[in-house]
Order: structure tokens, then C-alpha cells, then sequence
């Protein structure tokens, strides 16, 4: 036997396996038309939506698994969901809710009264470790008038009360599971929990007893694709039915010109911020905060770090919202204007850092950023942060001039009323304003002081506002019914469907 | 030959007690929270403190270390931060993943670089040795992350043979399980085939000079009964030392290749671990690691000493 003879003997084996391997391909990428995969770029820490902020859970679970009293439709509209009407007291401090009928959790024990006072009991209690405590800080008691009547009380009216019902992380839990939810979800939606190979996927399957209207879909699998480059590979072979927040960008004009897939472009609850220090000198002086926000070239950043998807913005406000309202104008792109500020402030050779956490809109931005504000004389020093590096520097040290960051969640203005936010604003009279509006019910004089609250902090110039983050999505053609918006951030499976 | 192994294992236990300390320090040094990763930035700072309190974040660091050594010593990793499952769990599910990937990887760099190796060695400075050698450079030359997006090009997008990543599981069967792991297989093998053929052709030339070879040729061996017979076995050592390495390589190193494939490996969870500060999850599987590096070292210690009784002469 010689060498050469070996060799091509095993050559031979190697070719034989690849092709006994090319044989065992199969056809999984064309699922049946009952089942979806949708791709995620972040996989959730765990699957309870009342115990951690990641959006990854309630973009797997919400409106899928769990439910709660109200609920947002695709258009950001609060609709019913378990509970089917509700009343309104006489001075807007006391909510009625009738409670749906036949409503079953997912281990086959009832929905009711009682479950709805423990889930917000739960929710608002000093050990709470529900992310959004906020949403129940104005509940005194929450009383169960018969098994589908709840009656919560607030200590003042609060407008919003019915919006803060329809959030992920105020569903509806029973008692005996609430513990478990992080690792196996029972909630009362259309889907139920089915398994959770973790790091991989998530699996649902339709609830056969669900007491709405039924589901069209049989199984839908959440899948977890970190990587830009691989999520547009499984795309590209099909692996993938539908990605609602596709991470890579500069694919999507190819995705779009295939015929097989769809690019979806919506918009998001995401303000996209270039955060101030406003306790730090010098940029406690407005006029310094200004000359930034003048220095700032909203397009440019658009096109260059997103390309081209998203909306300018003027103020910290979604403009596809009522009563949104266009001050783009007042902080208009004006690099000489910003240097006269810089000079009426007296400041010269500015030396700012800018922290940036992972996401691109903050990485490419921030280099964007960073060299529009060397354009009007303000030198930037760049760190580049993971996220918990950020929450621990910027966010809770408050150790930062400037930083980079989309907030995400719906109608979260207010947060310019906290006293110790990061960026340090808390001013009074934003405050009081913000006090009218939680007082205020009638829609006309709502949508006037929220329009206030808008002017105010452009009028301060908080921060700088950059562009609210669009949705780009990618789906099969033929796959129907996705949320084109991000009202919420959802992947509700509700309403899906294949076309054919 | 057992003292040898005895004090093999002496040396092996104090690296894990220095490795133990070592992660334990250097992981709680990082900045960040994991509480505050978990609440976000809308959280109430009370329900951070409730929440740190929940995961036992505020006792000491001593009682901490202690709390999470003898967990280790009874098997217990302790509870995820993030998923709140048992860390052994997660452990458990990601490495019927990463360990047969990469014996896998190593079973198809030895195939590879095996025949390739000796045909180079046997066939000196031919036409044939210049081509595997040319090719190894490149294969060593070429990132593996790289050739696993070429693989996937080929054969997932236009061939459309196998998916672009994922694994469906093993309780889906052997042969989908082991599609699924062919690909980032292939593309963790190759590098560490072309490495693996160079020292085999580098050290069966060294071997085939000494002068054991000369006599074995003078006794009336042609020149291939004389590698097969004697140097091969001789030649053997250094190789065992680079698949040894390799394998450690290939267990902790395959993150890069299950990024690209998305495969739920323990690249992955480490990697996941790190950006959500679920310290208790990265502590676990590094120490885990380093047991096994650790480990597999002392088993080719071993396997010297069987291919060569020198070594454990030398111990006396």
C-alpha cells in the first residue's frame, strides 16, 4: 500500500460522508403554515414580565402568554383585554373593573378577583422587585367586590391610570405560580409555554381553551441571533419566518429587493437622547446645552449611523403620538449660532466625555456626534461602555458629560420629573406640570399640558434630542398580521397568519 | 508510575485552588450591578435593593467566596442571577452542546491532519509535501470565524443543504443534532488541522533523522517500514501535546463559532454571563473550564508517559 493510495482512500471515505450528509438535508426552514419562527436579536433573562425590564421578556410574552387588565392594540390604543369594562368614579380615584368571564390560567385554574388584587398587591408592595413600580405607586387598595368585580383605589386621580394597566409588567398572575414565571411562564394568553432551549429558543404553542378569539397559529419558536452577520444569514436561508427588530441595518436594502421577504419600517416608543449632566459645570448653564443642541445635525446622524431610518425629534415625546409636538425648529442645526452661545457663556476649550453603551445608534452616532460638536469647538473624550458598566457610571454614579440612549418605554416623559435621574433635571415647575396632567382626566386639557411639558424641557434644553428609533423589521411575504409600530415592545402573535 | 501520577494530581489541585481565587477576584472587580442590569433604567431604586437583597449580593465578599467554594465542592453551582434556574442546569444543557462540537472539531482535525502530515513527511520536498504545506499556511492563515461565514454562504444560502446556525436539540435525533453541528464543526477543525499536520510532519522529519531510524534502514527497512514501524510512535508526542491543547482551545474557544452558527454553547452562556453581569454563571463555567484544561493536561501527562518511559523514569 503507498501513501497516495491511502490518502485518496480517505479521501474517497470523506467525500461519501458529505454526501451521505448533503442526503440528510431537510426542508425545515418551510415550516406548515400554522407555525412561525421570528427572530430576536437578545434572548430574555427569564420569561417573567413583572420581575426584570429586559425588553427581550415582554417581546416574547406579551399579549402571547401573559395578559393584563387593559392591553395596548398595534396603534397604541389601550383596549380591554381581562377586564371587559370598567367605570370610572365621579372625582377619577376609583376604577370598577368587570372581569371577562371563562378566563382560565394556562394550569387550568380560574382567572379572577383574587388574582388580579395578589398581582398588584404583589406589584406595589415594599419587597417588589417589579422594574416599573411606578406604574401602582398611586394605588392605596385594591378590593375584590365578587369573583369578577375588582375595585382599585388611588389616592388622586390619575389619568394615565388605564395606559399604566396595559404594560407587560401588569399582567395578571395567579399566586400558586408567580414564583415560577421566570422559568415557566402560566399566564392566560392564546399561547401557552411549551419549552425554553436556552440560548437558543423559546417555544409556544397555541391554548386550546384561550377565552378570546382563537389564534390562527399552532407554534410559534422565538430564536436568538446575536450576531448581525448571522441573523441575515438565517434570513437569507430561511431559517428565520420573521425578524421584527432586524440588527443589521445596511442588509436591508437587499433584504427588500428580494422578493421573498418584506422590510417593514415603523416606529418605536424609543427617544433616541444625547444625555446631559445638567448638575455638572458647565453644562448646568443652559446656554452651553443649548450651543450642544444647535451644534447637533439630526440628518446627519440618521443617515449615518442608522441609515436613514428614523424620525428627528425636538423634544422627549413619539411624533407619531396626538399630541406630540415638532420643536426640531428651535433646536435647529446651527454650528455658528452654537459658538456665539459658547461665547456668551464665557466657556472655551470645552472638553467633554461622552460615554456610549453597545447598541450602534450610540456607537456610530456618538462618532458622529463627537465630531459635529469639534466642528463648534468642543473636544469630546469617547468611552465606549458595556451596558452594565453604563448603568454603573453613567446611570447610577452619574459620571458623565454626555451620553447616548434611546428610552424605549411608551409615555415616559415623566422621567424628567425625578429628582435623582441621571441626566439631573427635577425641575419644579416640569414637576408641577407633571403633577397637573397625573390630576388631570379631560383629553383636551391633558393633550395641552403634555404639549407644555414638551416645550418646557426643549425650552431648557435637557437634552439634546436626536431621533426617535425606527422599527426595521424583515418578514416573509406571505406571513401576515405582525405589529408594523412598537407601541409596546411586543411581538404579539395574536393576530398572525400565513397568506397561503 | 503512581508517583508520578500522585504528585501530577498534588499540582493539579493547588492550580484549582489558585484559579478558584483568581476568578473569584477578578470577576467581582468588574464594574456593574447585576440587579441594576436586570431592573433597567426605569427601575425604582428601592426594587434594585430588594432585588440585590433577593440574589444575596449584599454579604460579604469572604462569605461570598466561601458560600460559592463549598457549593462547588458539593456540586452545586448556586442560582442564576438572570434565569434563576441552577447554574449546573444551564452548564448541563450548553455543554452536550459544546463538547461534542468540539470532539467533533478534534476528530476531524485529526483525520485531516493525520494522513495529511505523514504523506507531506514521507514525501519530503515533492510537488505533493509542498502542496499540503502550501495548503496548511493558508488553513492557518484564514480566521476560522471568517471560513465559517464562506460555509455558510455555500452551503446554507445558495445550496440550501443545511440551516445557518441553531441547534434543534438531541432529543430530535442523532443525525439532525449532528447536521447541525457539521458546519461550525468543519469550520473549528480546519485551522487546528493545518496546525496539527505541520508538527506532524515536522516532528515525523525530526524522528526519521535520529539515529535509531539510520539503524532500522541499515537492519533492511525501506524508508516507509521504517516510519510506520518506529518513528511514528516516536513522533506521537508532540502531537499528543498540541490535541491536548487543542481540546482546550476548542471547549472554551468556540465562542467566535457560536456567535456565527448561534449556537446555545458554553461560549455563549460566558459571553451572555459577562454582558448581564450574572457573575455566578461566568465564576461556574470559567472555573469549569479551567478544570478541564486542567484536567485534560494531566491526561496527556499520562499518555507522555506511556508513549515515553523516559518521563516517568525521570520523576524517581
Amino acid at each position: 500500500m503507498n501513501f497516495n493510495h491511502l490518502t485518496s482512500h480517505k479521501m474517497r471515505a470523506l467525500a461519501a460522508s458529505c454526501a451521505v450528509a448533503a442526503f440528510m438535508v431537510s426542508s425545515t426552514a418551510h415550516a406548515m403554515n400554522t407555525d412561525v419562527t421570528i427572530g430576536m436579536q437578545l434572548e430574555p433573562p427569564n420569561l417573567d414580565p413583572t420581575g426584570g425590564a429586559a425588553a427581550a421578556i415582554d417581546e416574547v410574552v406579551y399579549a402571547n402568554v401573559f395578559e393584563g387588565l387593559t392591553r395596548f392594540g398595534p396603534d397604541g390604543s389601550v383596549n380591554p383585554a381581562l377586564a371587559a369594562s370598567w367605570e370610572i368614579s365621579e372625582d377619577g380615584t376609583v376604577y370598577t373593573f368587570k372581569l371577562n368571564d371563562g378566563v382560565k390560567f394556562h394550569d387550568g385554574s380560574d382567572m379572577n378577583a383574587d388574582d388580579v388584587k395578589f398581582s398588584l398587591d404583589r406589584a406595589r408592595a415594599e419587597d417588589s422587585t417589579n422594574a416599573q413600580k411606578a406604574l401602582f405607586a398611586g394605588i392605596t387598595s385594591v378590593d375584590v367586590v365578587d369573583p369578577l368585580t375588582v375595585r382599585v383605589t388611588l389616592d388622586k386621580p390619575n389619568g394615565s391610570f388605564l395606559f399604566n394597566m396595559a404594560w407587560g409588567d401588569a399582567v395578571i398572575v395567579a399566586p400558586e405560580t408567580a414564583d415560577n414565571n421566570a422559568s415557566n411562564p402560566v399566564g392566560t394568553g392564546p399561547f401557552t409555554f411549551k419549552n425554553w432551549a436556552k440560548g437558543d429558543a423559546v417555544m409556544l404553542t397555541r391554548n386550546a381553551d384561550y377565552w378570546g378569539e382563537a389564534v390562527k397559529l399552532e407554534n410559534v419558536t422565538f430564536k436568538f441571533i446575536s450576531d448581525p452577520t448571522a441573523a441575515f444569514a438565517a434570513m437569507m436561508a430561511e431559517d428565520i419566518d420573521a425578524f421584527p427588530v432586524f440588527p443589521a441595518p445596511e442588509n436591508l436594502a437587499q433584504l427588500g429587493a428580494d422578493p421573498r421577504f418584506e422590510v417593514v419600517v415603523g416606529s418605536t416608543e424609543g427617544e433616541t437622547i444625547l444625555a446631559m449632566n445638567n448638575k455638572k459645570a458647565p453644562l448646568d448653564n443652559i446656554k452651553v446645552r443649548q450651543a450642544i443642541t444647535h451644534a447637533i445635525d439630526r440628518q446627519a446622524i440618521i443617515d449615518g449611523a442608522m441609515f436613514g431610518y428614523g424620525t428627528p425629534i425636538g423634544t422627549h415625546f413619539a411624533p407619531h403620538n396626538p399630541d406630540y409636538v415638532d420643536l426640531t425648529a428651535q433646536s435647529a442645526y446651527d454650528p455658528e449660532k452654537a459658538k456665539a452661545l459658547l461665547q456668551e457663556a464665557g466657556v472655551s476649550d470645552l472638553t467633554l466625555t461622552l460615554k456610549l453603551p453597545p447598541p450602534s445608534y450610540a456607537r456610530r452616532g456618538g462618532e458622529i456626534i463627537a465630531a459635529q460638536l469639534r466642528e463648534v469647538g468642543i473636544d469630546t473624550e469617547i468611552s465606549n461602555l458595556e451596558w452594565a458598566q453604563w448603568l454603573e457610571q453613567a446611570f447610577r454614579g452619574k459620571d458623565f458629560d454626555l451620553t447616548i440612549v434611546s428610552h424605549t418605554e411608551p409615555f415616559d416623559i415623566g422621567i424628567y420629573a425625578r429628582d435623582d435621574y441621571y441626566f439631573q433635571y427635577g425641575d419644579a415647575d416640569f414637576k408641577a406640570i407633571m403633577d397637573d396632567l397625573k390630576g388631570e382626566t379631560d383629553p383636551a386639557k391633558r393633550s395641552a399640558l403634555i404639549a407644555a411639558a414638551q416645550q418646557k424641557i426643549a425650552d431648557d434644553a435637557v437634552n439634546g434630542y436626536l431621533f426617535q428609533l425606527a422599527r426595521t423589521g424583515v418578514a416573509n411575504a406571505k406571513l401576515k398580521g405582525l405589529w408594523e409600530n412598537a407601541p409596546t415592545q411586543a411581538n404579539d402573535m395574536t393576530g398572525v397568519y400565513w397568506s397561503e | 508510575m503512581l508517583r508520578y501520577i500522585s504528585k501530577r494530581l498534588v499540582s493539579l489541585s493547588a492550580s484549582l485552588i489558585v484559579a478558584s481565587i483568581l476568578i473569584f477576584i477578578v470577576i467581582e472587580i468588574i464594574p456593574g450591578d447585576p440587579a441594576a442590569f436586570m431592573l433597567g433604567i426605569n427601575a425604582d431604586p428601592d426594587a434594585v435593593e430588594a432585588l440585590r437583597e433577593q440574589l444575596g449580593l449584599n454579604a460579604s465578599l469572604t462569605s461570598r467566596y466561601f458560600t460559592w467554594v463549598t457549593g462547588l465542592l458539593q456540586g452545586e453551582f448556586g442560582i442564576s442571577y438572570t434565569y434563576r434556574v441552577p447554574v449546573s442546569e444551564l452548564i448541563s444543557d450548553r455543554i452536550v452542546i459544546s463538547l461534542p462540537l468540539t470532539f467533533y472539531a478534534l476528530v476531524l482535525s485529526t483525520l485531516i491532519a493525520f494522513p495529511a502530515g505523514i504523506y507531506a513527511a514521507s514525501k519530503r520536498n515533492s510537488l505533493g509535501d509542498v502542496s499540503v504545506m502550501g495548503l496548511t499556511q493558508l488553513g492557518v492563515a484564514i480566521p476560522n470565524f471568517w471560513f465559517a461565514m464562506l460555509l455558510v454562504l455555500v452551503f446554507s444560502i445558495n445550496l440550501r443543504w443545511f440551516s445557518a446556525g441553531g441547534f434543534p436539540g438531541w432529543d430530535q435525533g442523532f443525525f439532525p443534532a449532528m447536521k447541525a453541528l457539521t458546519l461550525p464543526a468543519i469550520a473549528l477543525a480546519l485551522p487546528q488541522a493545518s496546525i496539527l499536520a505541520r508538527v506532524m510532519r515536522s516532528s515525523l522529519l525530526d524522528t526519521l533523522s535520529e539515529d535509531y531510524i539510520r539503524t532500522a534502514r541499515a537492519k533492511g527497512l525501506n524508508r516507509r517500514q521504517a516510519l510506520w514501524r518506529h518513528a511514528l510512535r516516536n513522533a506521537l508526542i508532540p502531537v499528543l501535546t498540541i490535541i491536548g491543547l487543542q481540546f482546550s482551545f476548542l471547549l472554551a474557544g468556540g465562542i467566535i463559532i457560536e456567535n456565527v452558527f448561534y449556537l446555545p454553547g458554553l461560549g455563549r452562556l460566558v459571553f451572555q454571563g459577562i454582558t448581564q453581569r450574572d457573575l455566578i454563571v461566568v465564576r461556574s463555567v470559567v472555573i469549569l473550564l479551567v478544570f478541564a484544561v486542567i484536567a485534560v493536561t494531566f491526561l496527556v501527562d499520562i499518555a507522555y508517559a506511556i508513549a515515553d518511559p523516559r518521563l516517568r523514569e525521570g520523576s524517581r
